[in-house]
């Protein structure tokens, strides 16, 4: 066995192919655990959208479109410069996946900032469950129950984004250090699979959430 | 003496010393003896609960507790019981010692995540324990909204956080296995030659991966509602308590089969072993692992027949419901068919097989009863639910929990339980499972409601049988975990095989080195080919015994 293999083979793995398969593989079970686990809320959203579809149009109203699509695109973007990065693993090009990684990172940071600045707008126009939540209307309790979706969507999908920068930044400072190659980039290509989930979740959020008001004007 | 040649060597226990080296440790063999300690407490603690709950229906009048103190014991019975116990029990103590063993690995596919489902099944059940400490919960384990999420007021939250930790727990380890199983089996182990365990194991992790995120993103919506105080679930503030039922059972009504079918794993490798036959339809048995995997996803609102489903909803899942009655049934009759004409021999492990046959096929039975909408509305809520799921999940998982314990015992410590205390054990519980809950399908029947801590005169007889038998299942738990114990000093030591048995984990001597097998196995045989021991001996000089010297 090469030496440059055994400073990365765990030692109850036969070969660098088999690790890199079980981690793979690892990765994917992973992600259908996370599927199910934001199914579970897209399930619960679609039965109080099913019974009360104008109030969710109503509540859709307050989001921002503008910064939505905004975070739209610099997610997708990231998305772009993350599949770039594991490219640049695979040919061994250290110095363009650190610009890659540290690129991911900052379109990572901006989508928090973003989203952070809605966040802010909505308390301030009190449109936060449980923190002095108030509506004019006689649906305010519905209202309510959409922004608690939302923010709940967002926020998890949030939260991921927050453990999806850390993960990159743990591996910007591996890869400075050169442990990546043709050889041996599992960890990047797992990172992305996970940073390509998260940014899907998103696309489907952003219509959920914020178009609603759209598709039912016209109809 | 010859044993004494082969015994001062290097194995798993006495690899390295220290509790450090048992807290940091990524071997799955102490990870597994980790789960086997911490199950233990937790099984004893869900016990206790079980015993003043029992205490306090020797008699009619609420004598014992107040309702309210009633409603937090049979809770955190439950609580303590399903997620801290059962769930684990099997997967993580049998589970994780046996699937690297048993497929010819070193490891599992990932160690360290493997410890880290340890520490999180700790953190949870601490929160939990403290939850009871703290003054417990009294929702039920279903923790039904909109009383848990809205009304309840003792400590919802802090005991869901629990069970969500220790959901992860159940998430790794199922994870741990797909891999595991997919990517390290040995070469020649096709899949058609996995021991029907590993199959087993692998249908659960199917339905752990799959269920346990949906459960757990349910209990979260339920503190979010509670802490906040907003309307998810709470018809009141516009919410729908229906939504919940389906979201917990969604994943309640699998894990039922996340604790049996690791126990059915656990009977086939028994029966075979003990009938020195290869399992009857060995195929049929394994993917009956997996139509029960896959159906049990379809039937989980057969536990909402009277919750408010439709007339239509309520009749396919009632229909679906028999249908994964089918896949059951064939395991049982495969057993069956194995033990005909096999050479049986009555040791302790076999005896739980035939008492896990026994009580599940009275738990299955009456399952299809509680499937048919009419039967199901007479005793809904009642002790024969009750009874039911005691005999399928207790009676089940536990017999065959035990039945594995003593089975691998020999490779986990080493040394030979003593068989007469065994065997006495096995029966003090079979009895007093027996006359705990028979009577209860009986006090259902006749009407009396579950979870209500007094009852009218006319049920005291029966339930004087089911305390009674309550205290004979108790001291046929303490049995077996006293002589274990002692054995693990005094017991006779175990050659590799002692069965003799045909699976790789026999093949390794007893108890294993840390990594497993000197050289990766090779397999060339058919799973549970019994051929005569003595020609093995024989042809080629081939003592089993001694292959670890």
């Amino acid at each position: 066995m090469a030496k440059s293999h055994s400073t990365v083979l765990a030692h109850h793995f036969d070969s660098i192919e088999q690790q890199r398969e079980a981690s793979s593989l690892g990765m994917w079970i992973f992600l259908v655990t996370e599927i199910m686990f934001f199914g579970g809320l897209f399930t619960g959203y679609v039965v109080y959208r099913t019974i009360y579809p104008g109030v969710f149009a109503e509540g859709s109203h307050h989001l921002d479109i503008t910064l939505g699509g905004i975070n739209t695109v610099v997610l997708i973007t990231s998305s772009l410069t993350m599949a770039l990065a594991v490219r640049s693993a695979q040919m061994s090009n250290r110095k363009s996946l650190v610009i890659f990684l540290i690129l991911t990172i900052l379109l990572g940071l901006t989508f928090l900032g973003i989203k952070l600045v809605e966040y802010g707008h909505k308390f301030r126009d009190h449109l936060v469950p449980g923190f002095g939540f108030s509506y004019p209307g006689p649906e305010a309790g519905h209202v309510e129950l959409f922004f608690v979706f939302y923010f709940f969507m967002t926020g998890l999908h949030a939260l991921h984004m927050v453990a999806g920068v850390g993960v990159l930044t743990i591996l910007l400072i591996l890869a400075g250090r050169g442990l990546f190659s043709a050889e041996y980039y599992t960890p990047v290509e797992l990172a992305g699979l996970y940073w390509h989930f998260v940014d899907i979740i998103w696309i489907f959020l952003f219509p959920l959430l914020y178009l609603i008001g759209l598709h039912l004007k016209g109809s | 003496m010859i044993v004494d040649r082969v015994e001062p060597r290097e194995n798993y226990l006495n690899a390295d010393y220290g509790i450090k080296s048992w807290l940091l440790t990524t071997d799955h063999k102490r990870i597994a003896l980790l789960y086997l300690v911490s199950v233990t407490l937790f099984f004893f603690v869900g016990g206790v609960f079980a015993v003043l709950i029992r205490l306090e229906l020797l008699t009619p009048q609420g004598d014992l507790v107040q309702a309210e103190t009633y409603n937090k014991l049979f809770t955190m019975h439950g609580v303590t019981m399903i997620f801290f116990f059962l769930i684990p029990a099997i997967p993580a103590v049998l589970g994780n010692f046996l699937v690297p063993l048993m497929i010819g690995a070193r490891d599992l596919a990932f160690p360290r995540l493997n410890l880290a489902s340890w520490y999180f099944f700790i953190l949870g059940g601490l929160i939990a324990i403290w939850a009871i400490l703290a003054g417990g919960v009294d929702t039920g384990w279903t923790f039904y909204t909109p009383y848990s999420s809205s009304y309840s007021t003792t400590y919802v939250a802090v005991t869901i956080l629990g069970i969500f930790l220790s959901g992860f727990s159940s998430i790794f380890t199922g994870l741990n296995f797909i891999v595991t199983i997919h990517r390290m089996r040995a070469p020649g182990l096709t899949w058609f030659r996995l021991p029907l365990f590993i199959w087993s194991l692998y249908a659960t992790s199917v339905i752990i991966v799959l269920g346990t995120p949906v459960v757990a993103i349910t209990l979260l919506l339920v503190a979010v509602e509670r802490i906040l105080r907003v309307g998810i679930f709470d018809p009141a503030l516009g919410g729908d308590p229906l939504l919940f039922q389906h979201l917990f059972w969604f994943y309640s009504h699998p894990a039922v089969y996340i604790m049996v079918l690791p126990a059915m794993g656990v009977i086939s490798e028994l029966v075979a072993t003990f009938s020195r036959k290869n399992i009857f339809g060995y195929r049929f048995v394994a993917f009956a692992s997996v139509a029960i995997a896959v159906l049990g996803f379809l039937v989980w609102a057969h536990h909402m027949f009277v919750a408010g489903l439709s007339v239509y909803g309520a009749m396919i899942f009632s229909f679906l419901s028999y249908f994964v009655a089918v896949p059951s049934a064939i395991k049982v009759f495969n057993w069956t068919a194995t033990l005909y004409k096999g050479s049986i021999s009555y040791q302790t492990p076999m005896l739980y097989a035939f008492g896990f046959i026994g009580l599940f096929t009275i738990g299955g039975v009456t399952g299809l009863f509680l499937a048919s909408l009419g039967i199901d509305v007479h005793v809904t809520d009642t002790y024969f639910v009750v009874a039911h799921f005691h005999y399928i999940m207790v009676g089940g998982t536990i017999m065959a929990y035990l039945g594995g314990l003593h089975y691998w015992w020999p490779k986990i410590s080493g040394r030979m339980y003593p068989e007469g205390w065994a065997k006495l054990g096995a029966l003090v519980i079979f009895i007093g499972f027996n006359l705990t809950f028979f009577p209860q399908f009986v006090l259902g029947y006749l009407g009396m409601p579950r979870r209500y801590y007094a009852y009218p005169d006319e049920f005291q007889v029966l339930n004087v049988m089911s305390s009674a038998g309550a205290s004979i299942l108790g001291v046929g738990y303490l049995l077996p975990m006293i002589y274990l114990i002692w054995s693990m000093r005094y017991g006779p030591r175990a050659s590799s095989n002692p069965w003799p048995a045909t699976g790789l984990e026999w093949r390794t001597p007893s108890p294993p080195p840390t990594e497993n097998f000197k050289e990766t196995p090779v397999v060339t045989w058919e799973p549970y080919e019994f051929r005569p021991r003595e020609e093995m001996e024989v042809i080629g000089k081939l003592n089993i015994n001694d292959e670890s010297g």
